[in-house]
């Protein structure tokens, strides 16, 4: 057996399957005002922010659930999640990594993670999360000798209240749809970012999720904000241990690019996608939506979606500065049971505003994948373009892949191509892969490879060598 | 409305011999529209038609009684020069004339189904609303293996004597075992803003061919929706052209079942617009078993605050294995008040398909205008040139030389 095979065996089964045993500080099960208090006492938060998500929450009240999107599930009870669970050891926040609790320094650890500094290999700031607590930022020290803010953003809340107020809600405000609004009401931790006026981020940011508590929801909340001329980085990645019921993730990620800024936010997303019969599993409904409110300013989505039971989520870029730029590569894998419906939105308000769309959408087993994606060019846009190509790959009769794209263009001076192709791998690849050698399975991962390769060259070198393993090992098993 | 509706369903039904049994079922059908009333945006596919704010901002109240006891005279002058043709004219939604004078008559049987109800897959509430009011509806019957040697014209034609009116027609036909038949559905109106209602129902068995022509040309203020069901058996083919232009808002819909090997479905469609007109077409095409086949072509110029919407849908089945689909869908907007939405989309539950579709909308090309002027034409005549080039290219799609020349005609594209 090669190295590759031994390997595969390896991680045939989801290696970040495992849960920690730790103990939890939770707040009580259920939704509801005192939950909402709970959650901001906590964490110690200021009377604007409670103010905040009250607001959040009124309005939560009268929305309904929306049900257009194409994956159903069964009804989300939300009295019966807890919305606030955190390791017992992170009641008082610990100074260093030294006085972490070993067990969570461990769980990382087996992530692959490196929360220690001196075990890093590639010089990446991670911001680890733990469901609902950031436990750890790195190289804290060297970010801010040039000015960048990266920390948890409950830290943030405290620390820097003027950048937060001025921006959390301005993209995604508390009156946006169904699971955006909870997330704004119950939210717990997740990354703050801040590059100043003028700074390179020296290295790329990262954070960590990762669910372990059960009958959990996590609600994390990012927001980065790329000053005038600026650039930033960001890489997500996320994984949950195996259990038999669904578990909730709703996220909000918001992004602010300012003049000439551009901000580049990576995802790796591999939660666990439940079992071959299509059992437990993460319902991953995350809002993303990008801002690029300076001109020349530019906002770029690069996603891989391995894992979830069902991914439903559209990472956005409004356009609203002149000249700036949307990008939008994405790669969806669904096999076995998963489903996914994902794709993006490109709202076109500024003069000569670009955006792209790359999507790979590669569909196996029982599982069905959709694209679903607007590109919205408005009366005032002039001189602006969009392109768009979404690709799908079929592999056995039981999945289905669909296309749903919305264009809409009001203005005679704005261009918009879209593209899009539904095929199987065909016999003459496979063949001529198999006569040099390779075994079937080689030859569709290579095919695959190739496929996508267009989306995986945007991401950052150490992400694009996972990723690319965890494509080949998504599709394991659904060939012949 | 609702009072008007029940009013003006009572007066149809009393002119009507009609059995208590298909007064219930029309009874049914009229609840049901009063029910989920004319469709509006929050319905998915009329997101972006939302056909009862425009039939309240452009016809206020409707009236659906329509008096069908007098006749009309058939204005002969509306007859399609220069093409020997079968006819059935419809005035004002009343069935004056049905002539097939160049066909023989055992060949074609004409059945009347009146007292039956339509439903179809991927409709909405205006098959109920058309199921309630229709009072005749005839079934054309092409028999085995006949080929009509002249196609035929149903003129839809509508004079001045009605007024914010609905009126609902039906047509059901079915091509046997080998036959083949082509069909003009030309608009004419005399008459201002009243809402159109038409649904046709295809059968096509084995080898038949239908050619369907949808040509509204003529300047006009009225409301047009027209629903198309097709269904295919083995080696049949259906094809469907759609120029639309003259109405203020006209929405064609077809829904294709291609339900037998080998069949095949192809839909053409211009848009012509100016003024704040505003049409769409949506297709439906289902490839449902093994080895058939679609093509669509959409094009459209869009001059003033014109609108045209495009939604395509190819849905695969899991059976559906060697399905070969194409939707193509291109707008040229020369006003920045026009504009263009489209929703071309695919749904595939089958590997081994080679399926694909394409949208682009944008201006007209500087360069290419600069190109003509360059070689000596003035501005207006390279740009009628380019305009003309671009919608050829679908009309020269049309299969039937005939048709094909009297549709370039009607558009002054010269080659």
């Amino acid at each position: 057996m090669d190295n590759r095979q031994k390997e595969i065996n390896n991680l045939k089964d989801y290696k970040y399957g495992f849960s920690t045993d730790i103990e939890n500080i939770q707040a009580p099960k259920g939704l509801n005002e005192d939950v909402i208090k709970f959650i901001s006492n906590i964490k110690k938060e200021p009377a604007w922010m409670l103010e905040f998500r009250l607001k959040a929450f009124e309005r939560f009240k009268v929305l309904k659930e929306p049900d257009w999107q194409k994956p159903k599930f069964p009804k989300i009870d939300y009295q019966d999640l807890y919305y606030y669970s955190a390791p017992k050891s992170m009641k008082d926040k610990p100074k260093s990594l030294d006085e972490l609790d070993p067990k969570l320094l461990e769980t990382y650890k087996k992530l692959g993670i490196p929360l220690q500094e001196q075990a890093r290999l590639n010089g990446i700031a991670v911001d680890a999360v733990f469901d609902s607590v950031s436990v750890a930022t790195t190289f804290k020290d060297e970010l801010t000798k040039q000015g960048i803010i990266f920390c948890p953003i409950s830290e943030a809340i405290q620390n820097h209240p003027e950048l937060v107020k001025k921006y959390l809600g301005s993209v995604i405000p508390t009156s946006d749809h169904f699971f955006a609004t909870l997330n704004s009401a119950v939210f717990t931790d997740g990354s703050f970012v801040y590059i100043p006026e003028g700074v390179r981020c020296p290295m790329e940011l990262s954070t960590y999720f990762r669910i372990n508590a059960s009958n959990t929801g996590q609600f994390e909340r990012t927001l980065i904000i790329a000053d005038k001329g600026s650039y930033v980085s960001y890489l997500e990645g996320c994984t949950a241990p195996m259990r038999d019921e669904n578990q909730l993730h709703a996220a909000n990620v918001e992004l602010v690019a300012l003049d000439d800024a551009e901000i580049k936010y990576s995802t790796v997303q591999n939660w666990y996608p439940g079992d071959q019969d299509g059992k437990g599993g993460i319902y991953n409904f995350v809002t993303k939506r990008g801002l690029c409110k300076g001109k020349n300013s530019k906002i770029s989505w690069t996603q891989v979606e391995t894992g979830s039971a069902i991914t439903w989520k559209y990472p956005s870029c409004i356009l609203k500065g002149d000249n700036s730029v949307g990008e939008f590569y994405s790669i969806a894998i669904t096999n076995n049971h998963q489903k996914a419906d994902t794709g993006t939105k490109m709202i076109h308000l500024g003069k000569n505003t670009k955006s792209k769309i790359i999507s790979k959408g590669i569909s196996a087993g029982s599982s069905d994948m959709t694209y679903r994606g607007l590109v919205d060019i408005s009366s005032k846009a002039k001189n602006s373009t969009n392109y768009t190509q979404c690709d799908s790959l079929l592999m056995g009769n039981k999945c289905g892949a669909h296309t749903v794209p919305y264009i809409k263009n009001k203005n005679s001076e704005s261009n918009i191509a879209h593209e899009a192709t539904t095929s199987k791998i065909s016999e003459e690849q496979l063949h001529y892969c198999q006569q040099r050698g390779l075994n079937p399975e080689e030859a569709v991962g290579l095919i695959v490879n190739g496929f996508c390769k267009e989306v995986l060259q945007q991401l950052p070198m150490e992400f694009a060598v996972e990723a690319q393993k965890l494509v080949g090992i998504s599709l394991e098993g659904s060939v012949g | 409305m609702i009072e008007q509706l029940q009013k003006d369903f009572y007066n149809s039904i009393k002119n009507l011999s009609l059995s208590q049994k298909d007064i219930e079922l029309k009874k049914f059908c009229l609840d049901n529209f009063i029910d989920k009333g004319f469709p509006n945006k929050k319905e998915e596919d009329w997101k972006f038609s939302d056909l009862n704010q425009i039939i309240k901002n452009n016809i206020g109240e409707l009236s659906f009684y329509n008096d069908q006891a007098s006749t009309n005279k058939v204005d002969t002058s509306i007859f399609v020069d220069g093409l020997e043709h079968n006819k059935i004219v419809f005035i004002n939604g009343r069935i004056e004339k049905i002539d097939f004078e160049y066909e023989k008559k055992d060949q074609i049987e004409i059945i009347d189904q009146s007292e039956t109800i339509n439903e179809f897959e991927n409709s909405n509430s205006l098959s109920d609303l058309n199921n309630a009011f229709t009072n005749k509806c005839f079934k054309i019957l092409v028999k085995k293996g006949y080929q009509l040697a002249k196609p035929l014209i149903i003129y839809h034609t509508t004079n001045s004597k009605i007024w914010s009116k609905n009126i609902n027609l039906r047509l059901n036909f079915e091509l046997d075992k080998d036959s083949s038949l082509r069909l003009i559905d030309f608009f004419n109106d005399a008459s201002e803003k009243n809402f159109l209602n038409i649904f046709y129902n295809f059968e096509l068995k084995e080898n038949a061919v239908l050619k369907n022509y949808k040509v509204d040309k003529f300047e006009n203020k009225n409301i047009k929706y027209s629903f198309n069901n097709i269904d295919q058996d083995k080696n049949s083919i259906s094809e469907t052209f759609i120029l639309s232009s003259g109405s203020n808002f006209s929405k064609n819909e077809i829904n294709c079942n291609l339900n037998g090997v080998y069949a095949s479905a192809f839909v053409n469609g211009v848009f012509s617009l100016n003024n704040d007109k505003h049409h769409e077409i949506r297709s439906i095409i289902n490839h449902l078993t093994e080895n058939t086949k679609s093509y669509q072509l959409i094009k459209s110029v869009l001059e003033q605050s014109s609108k045209a919407v495009y939604q395509g849908k190819i849905f695969v089945n899991s059976d559906a294995q060697k399905t070969d689909g194409y939707q193509l869908s291109k707008a040229i907007l020369l006003n920045k008040e026009s504009e263009f939405n489209a929703k071309p989309e695919l749904e595939i539950y089958a590997d081994d398909v080679k399926c694909s579709h394409g949208s682009a909308s944008g201006s007209l090309n500087e360069d290419s205008i600069f190109y003509l002027m360059s070689r000596g034409l003035s501005y207006q005549q390279s740009r009628e040139l380019l305009i003309n080039g671009f919608l050829l290219d679908v009309v020269e799609k049309i299969t039937d030389s005939e048709i094909k020349n009297l549709i370039k005609n009607m558009l002054g594209i010269k080659e």
